[in-house]
């Protein structure tokens, strides 16, 4: 199976939450009426797409009824898909890398969203275009986490570098950035303890890992990756606001999407965050990881 | 923030309308509109929106607005009111067998807090002088096993595993004698996180089920889960038939509005929540205390109750 058919397989479920019955539902209606926009409306917010971001295209398909763009029940799919296209699209997404020397990504994310599984799928991915990948074990808190990790590291190849359980995170990232200087390493992922966003004592240990890494390698780290489990509903959007605040994101990895059916919770996210969605998860194994690619995205979502 | 208090958003409302005497129907489908996002906003899911919000409204109609109270808080009194009677009672018990060994079996999706709640309940039924015995059968997550066994190493509590490639059923049926043996009177399986959707997984479940058959089947939600718990909860209660409920993560800023969903769903009455990544972070469950903090008002609520 080509990429975009399996990316469309995993999307499957959302398609028939949220595609296949705004189609059904306009099916249903000789004219527009306020039952059939609460019947749309209803969609959208069972399907994850959030609550601000329905009220957003709700505005617009009243504006377009208005501006006389939808005429019948029929021209609200066509005009959705294109509202919902648009939000995807806006602003690019590509993954910024050193110029020179190690490129250095932190991932960070709240308690179980995926991280650590999605730091070895990464390594997997970065490990088949060639690149010398090297993994820091900055979760020193969770019991075990240091040997999934390991675990994740044979799988894909890449050196760990550790220390004890319950030592100094910071003090691990030191000494990973340093190693992977040192031999020459391309890519260097840092996993982190899972943290509620609300927790400030732990989120100034992310700073502080933050500030580490910026004073060994200037520019550093080159991305920051919020990991964020698709099944997460409103939270997201706080999720997202308060970990910027201590380490900047620069993108978004979505995870078990092959489970929800509700992949519309990208829509929500894209459209209330300036954050773009860099990679999706759609399984627990190695290669269950893509790159997002919003065109795609919306084409696997509206069946095109 | 997102989020503007109900309360506020209800005084607002009021503001614009009369509001005396009685709540007249206009007046009550101004404040169900309120109502409705604040719910939607918690993540309670639509469908229990939508029979929530009618039945507070056939309470609300005619109701009589008291001085001491504003019609706002009129609304909200019945709000919190019917909240709490859906939630449930207080329910921490679990079932204990009158012979032992009573099993307890954990399940729920990946990443939801399973192994975490399985080391706590552990503790917390030592305390109560059970000998708990804790059952290492994922046999897919990578450390699944070693992370049990650091959770039992720290709290000094048995860890029961089998050798690499045993499958889970076995591991969940051979632990029971292993329990008898060795004077452990309580049996908690740390199952596998998976997919609701994902049949064969779900099949592993029935048949460790019908095999041991536990006297309690423990579904771990996530209290950020947004509008898929209720799909989550139903497929678990479907194939399962599940005794009870324990959320996690409550210790964030998630109004947790999944929970209404799950006891909606379920009518499973949830056991208790997780509040921290410390195995003593265990707490009963309180129906009222979870109502306010879907509606995202503790304090209005105690005013309300004092008038
Ligand atoms: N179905 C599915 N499961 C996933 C996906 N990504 C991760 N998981 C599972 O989610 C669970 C948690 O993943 P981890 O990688 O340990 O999560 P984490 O964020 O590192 O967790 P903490 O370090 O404890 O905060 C594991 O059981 C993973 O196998 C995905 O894309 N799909
Ligand atoms: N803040 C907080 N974190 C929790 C709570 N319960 C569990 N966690 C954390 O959530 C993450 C996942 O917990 P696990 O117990 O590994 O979850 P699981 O359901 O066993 O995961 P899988 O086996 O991969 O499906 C870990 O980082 C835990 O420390 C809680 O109540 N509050
Ligand atoms: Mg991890
Ligand atoms: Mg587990």
């Amino acid at each position: 199976m080509g990429f975009f058919d399996r990316l469309k397989k995993g999307l499957t479920r959302t398609r028939e939450t949220l595609t296949a019955k705004i189609g059904t539902a306009v099916l249903g209606y000789a004219d527009i009426s306020d039952d059939l926009l609460d019947e749309i409306e209803e969609i959208l917010i069972m399907a994850d797409v959030g609550v601000s971001t329905t009220e957003k295209l709700m505005q617009e398909v009243r504006k377009g009824i208005k501006k006389k763009e939808i005429h019948t029940p029929a021209d609200l799919k066509p005009f959705l898909e294109n509202k919902i296209t648009e939000i995807l699209l806006e602003g690019g997404a590509g993954v910024r890398m050193a110029a020179v020397g190690p490129t250095v990504i932190l991932i960070v994310g709240v308690n179980g969203a995926g991280k650590t599984t999605t730091i070895g799928k990464l390594s997997a991915f970065y490990n088949y275009y060639g690149k010398k990948v090297m993994l820091a074990a900055a979760d020193t808190f969770r019991a075990a986490a240091i040997d999934q990790l390991e675990i994740w590291g044979k799988r894909t190849g890449a050196e760990v570098i550790k220390h004890e359980e319950g030592s100094d995170p910071a003090a691990v990232v030191f000494d990973a950035v340093k190693a992977a200087k040192a031999r020459g390493i391309d890519i260097l992922i840092v996993d982190t303890a899972g943290r509620l966003q609300t927790k400030t004592n732990l989120m100034s240990e992310l700073e502080k890992i933050n500030r580490v890494v910026g004073r060994e390698i200037p520019g550093a780290p080159h991305e920051t990756l919020l990991v964020l489990d698709a099944t997460t509903g409103q939270n997201a959007v706080s999720q997202a606001k308060l970990f910027t605040q201590s380490a900047p994101v620069t993108g978004v990895v979505l995870t078990k999407l092959d489970g929800t059916a509700k992949g519309g919770v990208v829509i929500g996210i894209k459209s209330e965050l300036s954050i773009p969605i860099k990679w999706i998860g759609v399984g627990e194994g190695i290669e269950d990881l893509r790159p997002f690619s919003a065109e795609e995205y919306s084409k696997a979502l509206f069946d095109k | 923030m997102i989020f503007e208090g109900l309360s506020e958003r209800l005084q607002e409302t009021f503001k614009k309308l009369r509001g005396h005497g009685k709540l007249t129907e206009d007046d009550v489908n101004e404040a169900m509109r309120d109502v409705r996002m604040a719910l939607l906003e918690a993540d309670v899911n639509f469908k229990v929106v939508k029979d929530f919000v009618k039945k507070v409204k056939e309470r609300a109609i005619g109701q009589e607005v008291l001085e001491t109270l504003t019609p706002a808080q009129v609304v909200i009194k019945i709000v919190n009111e019917e909240l709490t009677a859906l939630m449930g009672g207080t329910q921490s018990k679990l079932n204990i067998s009158s012979v032992p060994p009573t099993i307890i079996m954990m399940v729920g999706l990946q990443g939801a807090g399973k192994t975490t709640t399985a080391g706590k309940l552990a503790l917390s039924l030592r305390k109560q002088g059970k000998h708990p015995l804790l059952v290492a059968d994922d046999i897919y997550r990578p450390a699944a096993v070693k992370q049990l066994e650091v959770l039992g190493k720290q709290l000094d509590i048995p860890v029961f595993s089998m050798e690499a490639g045993t499958d889970a059923v076995t591991i969940a049926k051979e632990s029971v004698p292993y329990a008898n043996s060795h004077a452990a009177d309580v049996i908690i399986i740390d199952t596998a996180g998976r997919l609701h959707i994902n049949e064969e997984l779900m099949q592993e479940l029935t048949s460790i089920k019908s095999e041991v058959k536990p006297h309690e089947i423990l579904l771990v939600v996530d209290a950020m889960t947004g509008q898929d718990a209720v799909n989550v909860a139903e497929s678990f209660n479907g194939s399962l038939g599940l005794d009870g409920i324990v959320m996690t993560k409550m210790d964030g800023d998630a109004r947790g509005g999944a929970a209404l969903s799950v006891k909606a769903v379920t009518g499973c009455p949830i056991k208790f929540v997780g509040m921290g990544e410390k195995l003593e972070a265990l707490e009963p469950f309180y129906p009222d205390r979870m109502a306010s903090r879907i509606l995202g008002m503790g304090d209005v609520l105690s005013l309300i109750e004092k008038a």
